[in-house]
């Protein structure tokens, strides 16, 4: 987010709300129906029982990354934005260390990570509305742990 | 062609339209492709406590997430419900095998029918599971600044070496966990 953003009108934002909405469902069907969101897809990829999920991760990669590559370069968003990643800080990788060991643990137990969390809801899986109450006060501890933390 | 509808996606269809929709937030509104950020932003409107971690305009820097997120609820319905596959899911045979040690035989609908119960959320083992998980996804993600999806996509595929740090520490994390801690907890199953 730039401040050189050129003026967006509430109209203008408001269709744009709809446009991540229609986004979201997309990728809410992908997920259910590519079947990323499968407790066994997710376990079969984590005991190297099979490379469906890994073909997933690989192609949505591809896809991506040229694309990404291309629009850093030349382009602006519709909003007039131009396109920019703000790269993340490597620093002494502590937190990408920690937090993803703790993240890694919690994905393989529930076998869901956050985005098929809310697809599962959406399912009707009601467990995972306990879940994700969980998973906002391990967000919020973290919010006050943060300080004392290494990052 | 209703069964044409109901048959899942392989994954040289998921995989390039999962990257397609990271590329659409990059189009639209130059935003990044990454669900935890919305658990942080969730806290920071309901909880706009001390910590400066959540102290922030969450409806400027979040309120479009939140927004797709919805989406996302309403897509598990369309693809999970609505369009649900009445067959088992297509896993390995290998895969079977080693998740029938774990007492797990029934492989239709996207999670264990005998599993993701309320019964089984009130035991302790399956407090550990569901509450114990959630939580660690909850802190993780946010410690670590991504998800599979933040990092394993939109990192990954912006060529993040922090990225590939995480991916690397929740893959290892998840297979040890799939492989040691699960067999300690599904048991309550049974």
């Amino acid at each position: 987010m730039t401040a050189t953003a050129a003026p967006v009108t509430a109209r203008h934002h408001e269709r744009l709300l709809g446009a991540y909405f229609a986004l979201g469902v997309l990728f809410g069907i992908v997920l259910t129906k590519g079947e990323l969101a499968s407790w066994f897809r997710i376990q079969e990829a984590l005991r190297f029982k099979g490379w469906y999920l890994y073909e997933v991760f690989a192609s949505a990669i591809v896809v991506a990354a040229p694309a990404i590559a291309w629009l850093k370069r030349r382009s602006r968003a519709l909003t007039g934005e131009p396109i920019a990643i703000a790269p993340k800080v490597v620093g002494s990788g502590a937190r990408y260390v920690a937090g993803g060991i703790m993240f890694g643990l919690g994905w393989a137990l529930i076998g869901a990570c956050p985005g098929p969390v809310f697809a599962l809801l959406g399912a009707g899986v009601g467990v995972m509305s306990v879940v994700l109450v969980a998973a906002l006060v391990g967000t919020w501890v973290y919010g006050w742990l943060r300080p004392h933390l290494p990052h | 062609m209703p069964s044409l509808l109901l048959r899942p996606w392989p994954w040289y269809v998921a995989g390039p339209l999962v990257g397609l929709v990271a590329v659409g937030l990059l189009v639209i509104g130059n935003k990044q492709f990454g669900l935890s950020a919305n658990l942080r932003h969730v806290c920071a409107a309901l909880l706009p406590g001390r910590p400066a971690y959540f102290r922030y305009d969450w409806r400027r820097a979040g309120l479009w997430n939140l927004v797709f997120v919805l989406g996302v609820v309403g897509g598990g319905f369309v693809g999970g419900v609505l369009l649900g596959n009445p067959a088992p899911v297509a896993i390995t045979p290998q895969a079977q095998a080693s998740l029938a040690a774990l007492g797990i035989h029934q492989f239709t609908g996207l999670v264990p029918v005998h599993l993701f119960t309320w019964h089984v959320l009130l035991t302790v083992r399956g407090l550990l599971m569901f509450v114990g998980g959630g939580f660690l996804v909850g802190f993780g993600t946010a410690y670590a600044g991504g998800c599979t999806a933040g990092h394993g996509i939109s990192g990954l595929a912006d060529l993040q070496p922090a990225s590939l740090i995480a991916v690397v520490s929740f893959f290892a994390a998840g297979a040890l966990a799939s492989a040691f801690l699960l067999p300690l907890l599904v048991p309550a199953v049974r």
